[in-house]
């Protein structure tokens, strides 16, 4: 029978798909329990689990990225979004152009003292839990452009990062690479130890008052956050 | 080339008539390899300039170069004609180490604002006169000039992070009325980066807006000024501008050290270097018009997707050629690093390949965007930016030609192997944002043109004389105090370097001109006076790339 013809009613045997099923199941006790899941979890038929590992394997296959482009590694980084990559295979492809609505932040590029203290910004605006990716050379140490400056030593001088993807830019496999492992990560519960960071932002009024905040002090209002770099500590 | 026979040829300015134009003014000469040099006086800066753009018809000030030496600070003003660039001239401004003031040349060339803040802002020169003499790049608080001399890079710099003040309060705002101030950026989809741009709306007309940059400022002229020659400079265009156009950026660089050191590079080098640059300002492109769709319409599935559906095959090809992605590092002073890839029939059918569906895909381009109504309301007529506005401002690129400029230094000012291919400069006069995709669009085409003449050459190339480099000492030492600046055209326009070479292996000054900088700059031009959404349309189809803006 093709299926040009729709039949209207069953009249033959159903055989062939009882066949099927029964095949598939088996024989044994209670057949009704035999799955996949069974196969995986054990004789039990129930899965038992605590509540927030079952978040933190939800939360590793649903990341929102935020839509954060920097410098040159943004380009590479759109490409891991685009087609061929295609980030969103893995559950990481969804990018949102609020921190608000992000838990995922991929740092693509250069940090420079200017934008230190807005980066800083938006990952505080971030909610928790949330998760850092710092992408290329100049997240980790500030790259080619280390004895710049104006250039922060690495991302991880303002904010904690978990999972650090080197490359000059790094291809988008590199990249997709880092973002699994940060799934990984998740899954399992981990996160990354909030460091003693440097660079903090914090009320003008509130510096030791040197040289330089006695300088500025007609410049500055008292409650303004200002970030403090001290290059010659910085590594 | 068509347009060829439309413009007009200016008069030729030679050198004489130059002396006498400017008569007691010019205190003495300094020469550059590029163009003469006058010195002048510090308080006669608006007046020279302004004769030499009425009367000399130099009204393409093309970059302002500041720098410190162990007597006096110096700006040069580099001026040349957008009817003929090769027709240059440097005008060399000094002024004391103690009080380094010069008169600005805001009121004659609308694009010296920029670059006379930035000047202050990485030098110290301060410009008399300017209206608003701010740092450009660095922090409002930043202590000291970085690329002025004894600046300690060790201390300690605090930056604030304070909300933004509406900027035109004082005078307009009161209680009745109602403009409100938006703040753009620095992290906001629209703006292609870094940028942050500050806005004052009356409803929802723009009635200020005031961009504000320096987010991805990374040293670029430093990093040049402590690499040697050879070597340790190429790898940093790259990063100018990083769309994939890095090629482009490269050849700026070798072309100007080339004519410093005076290097000839080889035919078939020539070649491969034309070929590759063109296939980078492809993808440079084809990111500009999937970015501009989404801008424009919120366009994340096709056009965009399609325009990195076909980024990718480029950057198949070019990382077949050079080894890298993004980062080429493939050329050489003197040449390119090495020769196509083996099988050399392989590299040429695949970007064969590449040619012969480009058509269908420009097709499809136009289908869905040039030809989509409502991106035609959204871009028609909007961001209009006129001809006069466009050599105030320098733009360069295809925001100039958009606007009906005719300006392309690969015919005006011939490098590479362009003068021996067949290809047209693309103009449009539309002067808006659709002016400026079209011209986008069919530059695309043009570049394929190129390429294919190309591919021809390359493949009938006798085997034995494929020279990718030419004989290139191992450490280049150019005589002391020799100055050049030379410019290519970028996949945004004009991109010029000035290096001062001080008798070392390392640049004594190194200062990059860049065409993102000064288009962005008539954002203002385009938007002022015209609805929000205009704006972000404005913005997209200039297409700025921050690290080149910021360098």
């Amino acid at each position: 029978m093709s299926s040009n013809n729709p039949r209207q009613s069953i009249h033959d045997s159903t055989a062939p798909s009882t066949d099927t099923r029964d095949s598939r199941i088996g024989e044994g006790p209670d057949d009704r329990f035999n799955s996949k899941l069974r196969e995986a979890f054990g004789a039990s038929p129930f899965i038992l689990t605590k509540f927030d590992q079952f978040m933190n394997w939800v939360r590793g296959n649903s990341m929102f990225m935020l839509q954060f482009g920097i410098a040159c590694c943004s380009i590479e980084m759109i490409h891991t979004y685009a087609i061929k990559h295609d980030l969103d295979r893995f559950g990481a492809g969804v990018p949102r152009a609020s921190p608000r609505q992000a838990d995922v932040m991929i740092v693509p590029g250069t940090i420079v003292s200017k934008f230190g203290p807005r980066m800083k910004r938006v990952y505080d605006q971030m909610p928790e839990p949330k998760f850092v990716v710092g992408m290329g050379s100049c997240t980790i140490s500030g790259g080619p452009f280390q004895e710049g400056y104006n250039v922060v030593k690495g991302a991880e001088e303002i904010i904690p990062i978990d999972i650090h993807v080197p490359g000059c830019p790094p291809r988008p496999e590199a990249l997709i690479y880092g973002v699994a492992k940060l799934q990984e990560r998740i899954r399992n519960g981990e996160s990354s130890p909030v460091v003693v960071k440097p660079y903090e932002l914090e009320q003008f009024g509130d510096l030791p008052k040197d040289e330089l905040v006695q300088k500025l002090a007609s410049e500055i209002d008292e409650d303004d956050l200002v970030m403090r770099y001290n290059w010659a500590d910085s590594p | 080339m068509s347009t060829e026979l439309e413009r007009q040829q200016p008069t030729e300015v030679s050198e004489d008539d130059l002396e006498v134009l400017l008569g007691d003014r010019a205190l003495g000469r300094d020469d550059h390899l590029n163009a003469p040099g006058f010195v002048i006086r510090p308080d006669d800066v608006q007046d020279v300039l302004t004769d030499l753009r009425d009367e000399a018809g130099f009204d393409h000030l093309s970059c302002l170069t500041a720098q410190q030496y162990s007597d006096r600070y110096e700006s040069i003003y580099h001026l040349k004609k957008y009817a003929d660039p090769t027709q240059e001239v440097s005008v060399v401004v000094p002024t004391s180490t103690d009080d380094p003031v010069s008169q600005s040349a805001e009121p004659v060339f609308r694009t010296a604002d920029w670059h006379e803040r930035e000047a202050f802002d990485l030098v110290g020169i301060d410009y008399e006169g300017h209206p608003d003499p701010r740092r450009i790049l660095l922090p409002e608080t930043w202590q000291g000039h970085p690329l002025s001399e004894g600046y300690d890079q060790e201390k300690p710099q605090i930056v604030t992070l304070s909300e933004h003040a509406n900027p035109i309060q004082p005078d307009h705002h009161d209680e009745e009325s109602d403009t409100m101030f938006l703040n753009i950026g620095p992290h906001h989809p629209a703006t292609h980066g870094v940028l942050h741009v500050k806005t004052v709306l009356d409803g929802e007309t723009v009635v200020d807006v005031d961009p504000d940059i320096g987010y991805l400022h990374r040293c670029e002229e430093q990093m040049c000024q402590q690499g040697t020659y050879r070597h340790q400079i190429m790898p940093y265009p790259d990063r100018w501008d990083y769309v994939s156009a890095g090629l482009l950026n490269e050849w700026a660089y070798a072309r100007t050290a080339e004519d410093l050191a005076d290097i000839e590079v080889p035919e078939y080098a020539q070649i491969i270097r034309t070929m590759s640059a063109e296939l980078c300002r492809i993808a440079s492109h084809m990111l500009a018009l999937g970015t501009f769709a989404l801008d424009v319409y919120g366009d994340f599935t096709a056009v965009f997707q399609y325009a990195f559906r076909d980024r990718e095959v480029v950057q198949d090809i070019l990382e077949d050629l050079t080894g890298q992605r993004l980062m080429f590092n493939y050329f050489r002073l003197g040449g390119v690093a090495w020769d196509l890839p083996e099988p050399r029939d392989e590299f040429i059918a695949k970007t064969r390949d590449f040619l012969d569906e480009l058509p269908a895909k420009v097709d499809e381009y136009n289908d869905m965007i040039t030809s989509n109504e409502i991106f035609q309301i959204r871009c028609h007529n909007t961001g209009v930016l006129e001809p006069e506005e466009v050599k105030d401002y320098g733009c360069t690129g295809p925001v100039a030609r958009g606007s009906g400029v005719d300006y392309d230094l690969r015919r005006d000012d011939p490098y590479g192997y362009y003068e021996n291919l067949e290809w047209d400069v693309i103009t449009e006069d539309g002067c808006d944002n659709y002016a400026r995709v079209l011209v986008r669009m069919q530059e695309v085409e043009e570049s394929a043109k190129i390429i294919e003449q190309c591919l021809d050459l390359l493949e009938d190339w006798p085997e034995d004389e494929r020279d990718v480099q030419a004989n290139v000492p191992r450490t280049l030492k150019p005589d002391a105090d020799t100055e050049v600046y030379r410019a290519v055209e970028g996949a945004k326009g004009e991109l010029g370097i000035y290096i001062r070479s001080d008798g070392t292996d390392k640049p004594g000054r190194f200062k990059i001109r860049s065409p993102c900088f000064s288009n962005l700059q008539a954002l203002e031009a385009m938007s002022e006076g015209e609805y929000i959404p205009d704006l972000v349309a404005s913005l997209g189809s200039l297409d700025i790339v921050l690290g080149e803006v910021d360098r």
